[in-house]
């Protein structure tokens, strides 16, 4: 059984939010005023968490965590979404369908690291980015919630490159956009169910762990972080 | 003290014979809050939710406070009307009628808040197409639909009578009443007949009532969310319900009395006896809240302790205060004191006071848990909108202007009731007092 799971290797993040970008690219997210951006009413995917940390002061204060949507595999907002717009994959992929959300945001407040968006707008772009969407990953109208899909549509475009050159899928045939874009090298991506995989391999280690895990979701993005302060954050 | 005027009862069919002047100028009132407030929605269906002040991560406020806050009103009548009833609390004829209204009308208003709340309101009906029944929110449509329905019936079912008189009374309105009345003669039959199905309903109806706002307490408890995820939610709820739902007969009341004249059917005993249940339900609210409060100290998980002193130290600290003051120490102290609970001003300040405390505690209970998400992140604060207090004040208006409504249409004193507890009731609770006694003959 196939298991899509994302590792990120702190140790190797230097926070320069190219992960953000490259999904604002890819998944067709609106840019927001600074106004707008003040208010809260901003969209990404993927965050970066400011962690504070280091209470002597030796060290620098803040650590910025990335963080996606966890597809968790015990996932709260599935259960509490009154209208099935959230579902499960049997893959593991926690989808979000918008033709079907009622924006009634129970998901939102549900997930334990707020990672799902409201549009609470309209979304526009400004020429020439609106001649540049992604004809792969559908606009969103405003009312409904979104989140990061892993870049889902990656692995439908993997699957039919493999199928056209006649073999199965590869560890490495499917990145989300945030990984293959991570200059510092931090972000891995494939099935944590085939052992021979790079992120299983590293989600074994010693450095891994995951976010909020006392809460039994079960995330599928596993942090690496060796030192003092790797539990904790 | 006692000014006897007949046995007629004419005063209860007053409001519905006659209407002052000044009740046009006070619907024209409430019709133009109304209407603003539809220009307010106007303008949130044409701009989306970015004309309220919700944000990321604070995504519910005001309109999930008034849900909460409306649907705890509606536990005012059915549930104290069913409970007094099965109770044989004679003081109860002529309160009941008053207090099922505020539940069926205001109940509209509860569910109306949740589609205010939508950011696709037009895509509502998805929770039927689609329906997820593992999700906290439906339990609710169910369970307020159900008690929507049942307080319905409870309240038109003791109508039937008095629908009855006025289909006699008032032939220019027979087109209304007479279908209404369903052929009310009055017999044997027909009495025993509904007696013994306002008996049934009063009886269904009280574990429908509680089931509804245990389900509303659930979509918060159900989510894993610092200081909602709490097993003690769903009686917490229930109490509030009751609390905040008594405190509104009571307003109601007094209105009733003052405007209609009403001063010897719903008396200073009456408002004692709402007072002293209220008194009662205010030290509940108390224990509730002082057990859910000292658990969280004492537990000191650090993300609850952030919400804990979001509350009692940190930017929420006014309103935890106030809500503190107004839904404890200022009703305990009205209300203990018998000075001040047997008049009609004590018990109507102390429930003025509840109103605004426990609407506090909803809001209390929505937003801070909401600020502080456990994965750190810029979080603005929440303050409302212009288009959502607009919508608020519209909704305490219109809820106002359909109570009005009825009583132009309905009294709202049960008259049969009424003259029941003078024609039966005075032999009968005699009657049963003996029956207590040793003295007792066997019958």
């Amino acid at each position: 059984m196939t298991r899509w799971g994302m590792v990120i290797d702190l140790d190797r993040c230097t926070a320069c939010q190219a992960c953000v970008v490259a999904c604002q690219v890819e998944n067709n997210i609106p840019p927001v005023d600074q106004a707008d951006s003040e208010r809260g009413r901003g969209i990404s995917w993927i965050r970066l968490a400011p962690f504070r940390e280091g209470e002597h002061g030796t060290r620098p204060s803040l650590r910025l965590v990335p963080i996606p949507c966890m597809h968790c595999e015990r996932p709260p907002c599935v259960k509490v979404c009154p209208a099935t717009a959230t579902v499960i994959g049997h893959e593991g992929l926690v989808g979000q369908i918008y033709a079907r959300c009622i924006g009634c945001r129970y998901c939102t407040t549900a997930c334990p690291y707020t990672v799902r968006q409201f549009n609470w707008k309209k979304p526009e772009w400004p020429q020439p980015m609106q001649d540049g969407l992604s004809p792969d990953v559908s606009v969103r109208p405003r009312g409904v919630v979104e989140k990061c899909s892993f870049c889902h549509h990656r692995l439908q475009r993997a699957r039919d490159q493999a199928r056209m050159e006649d073999r199965t899928l590869r560890d490495g045939d499917y990145l989300p956009a945030c990984v293959e874009s991570c200059p510092a090298e931090a972000m891995f991506f494939g099935d944590l169910d085939d052992p021979r995989s790079v992120v299983a391999r590293l989600a074994a280690g010693p450095r891994a762990f995951r976010l909020l895990e006392e809460l039994g979701t079960k995330p599928k993005v596993i942090y690496l972080s060796k030192g003092e302060s790797g539990g904790d954050v | 003290m006692e000014t006897f005027e007949g046995n007629d009862d004419s005063r209860l069919l007053a409001p519905i014979e006659t209407t002052q002047p000044r009740f046009w100028i006070f619907i024209g009132t409430l019709l133009a809050i109304g209407l603003w407030g539809a220009f307010a929605w106007w303008t949130q269906l044409r701009r989306g939710l970015s004309v309220t002040g919700l944000n990321s991560p604070v995504f519910w406020g005001l309109y999930i406070t008034n849900f909460v806050f409306f649907i705890g009103i509606s536990h005012a009548g059915t549930l104290i009307s069913a409970i007094l009833r099965l109770a044989h609390a004679e003081w109860r004829r002529s309160i009941t009628r008053a207090a099922e209204v505020i539940t069926v009308l205001v109940l509209f208003f509860g569910m109306a808040c949740v589609i205010l709340d939508l950011g696709r309101p037009d895509r509502v009906f998805n929770v039927l197409r689609f329906g997820n029944f593992t999700s906290p929110l439906l339990w609710d449509v169910t369970s307020v639909a159900t008690y929507l329905t049942a307080s319905t019936i409870y309240l038109f079912l003791p109508l039937i009578p008095d629908i009855a008189i006025l289909r006699d009374r008032m032939p220019s309105r027979r087109w209304l009443y007479r279908p209404l009345a369903l052929g009310w003669t009055g017999s044997d039959r027909q009495r025993r007949l509904l007696d013994r199905s306002i008996a049934i309903m009063a009886v269904i109806v009280i574990p429908i009532a509680v089931s509804v706002h245990t389900v509303v307490s659930w979509v918060f408890a159900m989510t894993v969310q610092p200081m909602w995820h709490s097993t003690i939610f769903g009686p917490y709820f229930v109490v509030g319900a009751i609390f905040s739902g008594i405190a509104a007969i009571i307003i109601a009341m007094a209105i009733i009395r003052k405007a209609y004249h009403l001063e010897e059917y719903l008396k200073p005993i009456h408002f004692n006896n709402l007072g002293l249940l209220l008194l009662v339900m205010s030290l509940l609210w108390f224990y509730f809240t002082f057990a859910e409060f000292l658990t969280t100290y004492y537990g000191g998980e650090p993300m609850h302790m952030v919400v804990f002193l979001s509350k009692t130290q940190g930017k929420f600290s006014p309103l935890f205060w106030t809500m503190v003051v107004t839904c404890f120490i200022v009703p305990f102290s009205l209300l203990a004191n018998r000075r001040t609970r047997t008049r009609v001003w004590g018990t109507v300040a102390a429930s003025v006071s509840v109103q605004i405390g426990m609407w506090l505690e909803r809001f209390l209970i929505v937003v801070p848990s909401l600020s502080s998400p456990r994965i750190p992140m810029a979080a603005p604060s929440y303050v409302p909108s212009w288009v959502e207090w607009s919508l608020f004040a519209a909704f305490v208006s219109m809820f106002i202007l359909l109570y009005a409504t009825f009583t132009k249409f309905f009294p709202i004193v049960s008259i049969w009731e009424i003259r029941e507890g003078r024609e039966h009731s005075v032999s009968e609770v005699t009657s049963r007092v003996l029956s207590y006694l040793p003295e007792a003959t066997h019958e």
